[in-house]
């Protein structure tokens, strides 16, 4: 930690500083599965990137699945209005 | 005369004599709603649920009628996501655009040589970025090579983040994320909703779950 705080007084010319990024990687963790319930300062940066992408890797798939069920329950549903009156009644 | 015309003018929209800065602190006492709007969308709402439950739903009825299929009904589901997103965050601006170039580019047969190279081009340009340590995140600060990896991952994973510094692109993520979950969330109520009223009897089921 120390290291890279000395690094970035070299850095005079970037705006981007060490808090401003460690505060968004904070709340990038705080929307990630696994730390949801307990929150940690523990994370590296690194980790909680390395699972961000895993999780966004695991969205996505979850998002292709999906969409191969509901085309498949598209094609065997029958009345088009149904689905919206539907939806309607669910709110 | 004037020190009133100047007053007066502080009250009303006066655009020609008034500079920029006045125009924008009269327009700041004017109407403050237009600073106090939220920027971000609240993707965990109920609400934002069912505006995009609803935009999917039509937009589904459209790829029913052309050609149905998993990839179509992704591409809805992204596109109605970018949209519900009112083009404030990269990401969704990114996946609009890249839609409309491909429908474009869908009618003229330029469309498959360019995307061949566009491919070449960026698999070279990525290997060549991963041999230089000099990459487009010029963080100083976290010149750990583990970190800007899993960053420089991170920009090609969200879409319309892979030239964005690094503050941006975690500003992005955020909310990349939060939509992606709750696409997640609205998709599987759809499907559930599909389920039940595809396999029993309809009017029970809605009885049922009401």
């Amino acid at each position: 930690m120390s290291s890279r705080r000395s690094r970035s007084r070299h850095s005079g010319s970037s705006r981007i500083t060490d808090d401003q990024i460690n505060d968004l990687v904070s709340k990038l963790q705080q929307l990630l599965p696994e730390m949801h319930s307990r929150r940690s300062d523990k994370k590296s940066a690194t980790k909680v990137l390395q699972e961000t992408c895993n999780y966004i890797r695991s969205l996505h798939r979850e998002v292709d699945d999906l969409s191969e069920r509901l085309s498949e329950l598209l094609e065997n549903a029958d009345t088009t209005q149904a689905d919206l009156i539907r939806s309607l009644i669910m709110q | 005369m004037m020190s009133s015309l100047l007053s007066s003018s502080n009250l009303a929209v006066n655009p020609d004599r008034s500079s920029a800065r006045r125009k924008k602190k009269k327009k700041i006492n004017h109407n403050p709603q237009i600073q106090s709007e939220n920027p971000q969308i609240e993707w965990k709402s109920d609400a934002q649920q069912q505006i995009y439950s609803s935009k999917l739903l039509h937009a589904l009825q459209q790829v029913r009628l052309s050609s149905s299929g998993p990839r179509r009904v992704r591409d809805a589901a992204y596109g109605v996501l970018a949209a519900t997103a009112r083009g404030r965050t990269r990401w969704s601006r990114a996946i609009l655009t890249s839609r409309l170039k491909l429908k474009f580019m869908k009618k003229t047969s330029m469309a498959r040589r360019r995307r061949k190279v566009l491919t070449v081009i960026a698999t070279a340009g990525s290997q060549q970025r991963r041999k230089s340590k000099v990459g487009v995140l010029r963080l100083k600060s976290k010149c750990l090579p583990a970190f800007q990896r899993k960053a420089r991952v991170l920009s090609r994973l969200v879409p319309g983040c892979r030239k964005q510094p690094l503050p941006v692109v975690l500003e992005e993520t955020t909310d990349y994320i939060a939509a992606l979950q709750m696409q997640v969330r609205a998709m599987s109520a759809l499907a559930e909703l599909l389920n039940v009223s595809g396999s029993s009897s309809s009017s029970t089921a809605q009885l049922g779950s009401m």
